[in-house]
């Protein structure tokens, strides 16, 4: 999972400040691991010492300053790097996908062009598993099986995610 | 560069008020294995229905070996499809009332050859396909990888230019399901038979060279291997 990338992409959505953008984060991301406070800070320092993001108004509402920040054209330039090149298949690669799936959605971008992209970036690998198959040992053929059915089930879920998107698009604009 | 095989242009075809095409373009090339992906309903078995000449578009055109199909007579096309393809689909590929070894026959039996050639040559595929031994029992009494090789026999007993395969493992389990298709590949390979293969299993999809989505009747994204 890219926190930095993620962070930065509910902030192009619209600027926020730290407490509201850990909310965001947990609410579409952070189920099983929310971000820590001390996390999001750092990230966004990291952020603004690359240039990604910018203060953009401190305000306060009967507590301490708030801090917004937004993102910059730097930020906006290596979001679109990040949507259009492809997550190396491994697994356990869901998070990211989804991120990526949910902030392209917000963000206006095409959502179906991310997961085809991925789509074609696991079957290249698959591919490659397959033809080492051909002729191989057993065993070997086993321990690349085991890649390809883990590939399988990454591919199932892009077609699944890939036939709901207008619905997930709907139900994020609400 | 390489002449296309075959050739969809900006193929329409609706049935009733629903549009299964909408704009679809592809081209096959000779001796590859080429993938239709997409969800259910997108359009990919229509799309290989038009380029096997089966099905003719509302609009666009398909080229064969650079001549139009589809605007050949049902009659040329029948013959094309006889002498020229192979088809392998998911269920009822086979002739039920008869056996295994009639049933690859065929296909060379209604191209003129003599009985006895054409069963030799079906049990030559019935062997290579590993399934001789139910050589002469009917569809019924064959397990479902059994059938399924048999169908893959009787697609390439003829020698054909094109393979059209619309899931061909749907009803295997997966070590049937591969077994399958290392036969239709690597015999398609060894006589440069081109294969159109439509399947939703990534581990089919993944035995092409070229994988092409089709969603809402039109392609949605293409990888050259």
């Amino acid at each position: 999972m890219s926190v930095p990338h993620t962070l930065l992409g509910l902030l192009e959505v619209q600027p926020r400040h730290g407490y509201d953008l850990k909310r965001a984060y947990d609410a579409h991301f952070g189920h099983d691991r929310p971000l820590k406070p001390g996390q999001v800070y750092a990230t966004l320092g990291r952020l603004e010492r690359d240039g990604f993001v910018v203060v953009s108004g401190t305000d306060r509402e009967g507590g301490p300053d708030r801090t917004t920040y937004a993102v910059t054209a730097d930020g906006v330039t290596d979001l679109d790097h990040w949507f259009s090149e492809p997550e190396g298949p491994s697994a356990y690669l869901q998070p990211v996908l989804f991120a990526k799936v949910v902030l392209a959605l917000q963000s206006g971008r095409d959502a179906a062009q991310v997961l085809d992209a991925q789509r074609a970036e696991h079957l290249v690998a698959m591919r490659s598993l397959t033809a080492l198959k051909h002729g191989a040992d057993l065993d070997r053929v086993l321990g690349l099986d085991f890649a390809l059915f883990h590939l399988e089930a990454d591919l199932r879920w892009l077609e699944h995610t890939a036939a709901r998107l207008d619905r997930l698009g709907k139900e994020l604009s609400r | 560069m390489t002449e296309p095989m075959l050739t969809a242009r900006d193929l329409h075809l609706s049935f009733g008020a629903s549009p299964a095409l909408a704009g679809a373009s592809v081209d096959v090339l000779p001796g590859e294995v080429l993938a239709l992906l997409g969800p259910s309903g997108s359009g990919k078995s229509t799309l290989l229905h038009c380029l096997a000449g089966i099905l003719v578009p509302d609009r666009g055109e398909v080229r064969y070996r650079g001549s139009r199909l589809d605007s050949l007579s049902d009659e040329l096309r029948s013959g094309l499809r006889r002498t020229d393809f192979g088809f392998v689909f998911q269920f009822g590929s086979l002739v039920p009332e008869l056996s295994a070894v009639d049933n690859v026959a065929l296909p060379l039996r209604l191209g003129g050859h003599r009985r006895r050639e054409s069963e030799a040559r079906a049990l030559e595929w019935l062997e290579r396909l590993e399934v001789a031994d139910v050589a002469h029992k009917r569809a019924g009494e064959m397990s479902g990888g059994q059938g399924q090789r048999v169908a893959v026999a009787r697609a390439l007993v003829s020698g054909p230019r094109v393979i059209f395969a619309d899931e061909p493992t749907g009803a295997l389990d997966s070590l049937n399901g591969e077994l399958v298709m290392d036969l239709l590949v690597g015999a398609a390979r060894e006589q440069g038979s081109s294969i159109v293969l439509v399947t939703h299993e990534p581990r089919i999809a993944a035995y092409a060279d070229r994988e092409v989505v089709i969603r809402d009747g039109a392609l949605a994204a293409a990888v050259v291997a």
